[in-house]
């Protein structure tokens, strides 16, 4: 077994979004691919995150607890107003 | 009015960053919208429209926070965190092991799960409920990136981070709500 040339899972964690952001070297993407095929645990981590990314794409603006939008949309009235 | 109202609230979390308070972010992104404007004719297409617009609102808020004499490190926009790992030492097994850093409870597999499960109102909440607990610069990338759609490289240009910033901290926000959803689903669903 290569071991040195070998990611650990903990090292894979921190890599998953260099991999879904594309930005890796053909060098290391191999590597990291070459984890994934035979480990059940990444493969299963990179799903939830593929999910967390597909939930949050479900969100709305609204969703997300802000400051309440009529305020925001009354102070540029407003701020238009007095110009 | 409806680019004013899809874009206020973004510039205004925006602008709140780097300003004291919420009534000089609303100066600075009224300054923005006249700027914006002005500036429309002279728009060269090289970045995206929107790209350019919030690029405005953070030039002047960096001004306007600067003159405010408020710098704002980054380290506090960012979250002291942001180096943190992704997930709980204590998940892989340790140094003592044959196994080093290897997981020691695989993480659950979620696509075998219902779709209102995953995607249902209770989960939504959490996942709003998760970022807007982020430290700002966390919650703003995480939500122009992948709420809203937005590429890494519009992102990156709007509000004037490096490619590895964007990246280090689009990573940390995705971390803590996949970590939120590993919570919440790992619970019994209510009702």
């Amino acid at each position: 077994m290569n071991q040195a040339n070998e990611l650990t899972c903990a090292e894979m964690v921190e890599l998953m979004t260099d991999y879904l952001e594309d930005t890796m070297t053909l060098e290391l993407r191999a590597r990291f691919e070459a984890h994934l095929a035979t480990c059940d645990g990444c493969t299963n981590f990179l799903a939830q995150l593929r999910e967390t990314i597909r939930a949050t794409g479900r969100l709305t603006e609204e969703q997300i607890p802000v400051r309440d939008r009529d305020e925001l949309l009354r102070a540029f009235r407003d701020w238009h107003r007095d110009r | 009015m409806a680019l004013v109202r899809e874009h206020q609230g973004p510039m205004l979390r925006i602008a709140r960053m780097f300003v004291s308070t919420q009534a000089v972010a609303e100066d600075v992104v009224g300054d923005a919208w006249v700027g914006i404007l002005k500036g429309l004719d002279g728009f060269e297409g090289r970045s995206s429209l929107r790209t350019w617009m919030y690029r405005i609102v953070v030039n002047i808020a960096k001004t306007r926070g600067q003159r405010e004499g408020r710098s704002v490190p980054f380290a506090s926009l960012a979250g002291d965190d942001v180096d943190a790992p992704a997930v709980d030492g204590d998940r892989f097994q340790g140094a003592e092991s044959e196994h080093a850093g290897h997981w020691s409870t695989i993480p659950a597999d979620w696509r075998g799960l219902p779709e209102d499960r995953l995607l249902g109102r209770e989960t939504l909440e959490v996942v709003g409920r998760t970022i807007e607990s982020l430290p700002p610069m966390q919650a703003e990338v995480i939500r122009l990136r992948d709420v809203l759609g937005w590429s890494s490289e519009e992102v990156r240009n709007a509000l004037d981070l490096t490619e590895t910033n964007q990246r280090v901290l689009l990573h940390r926000a995705r971390a803590r709500v996949r970590r939120a959803l590993e919570d919440h689903l790992g619970k019994e669903p209510a009702g």
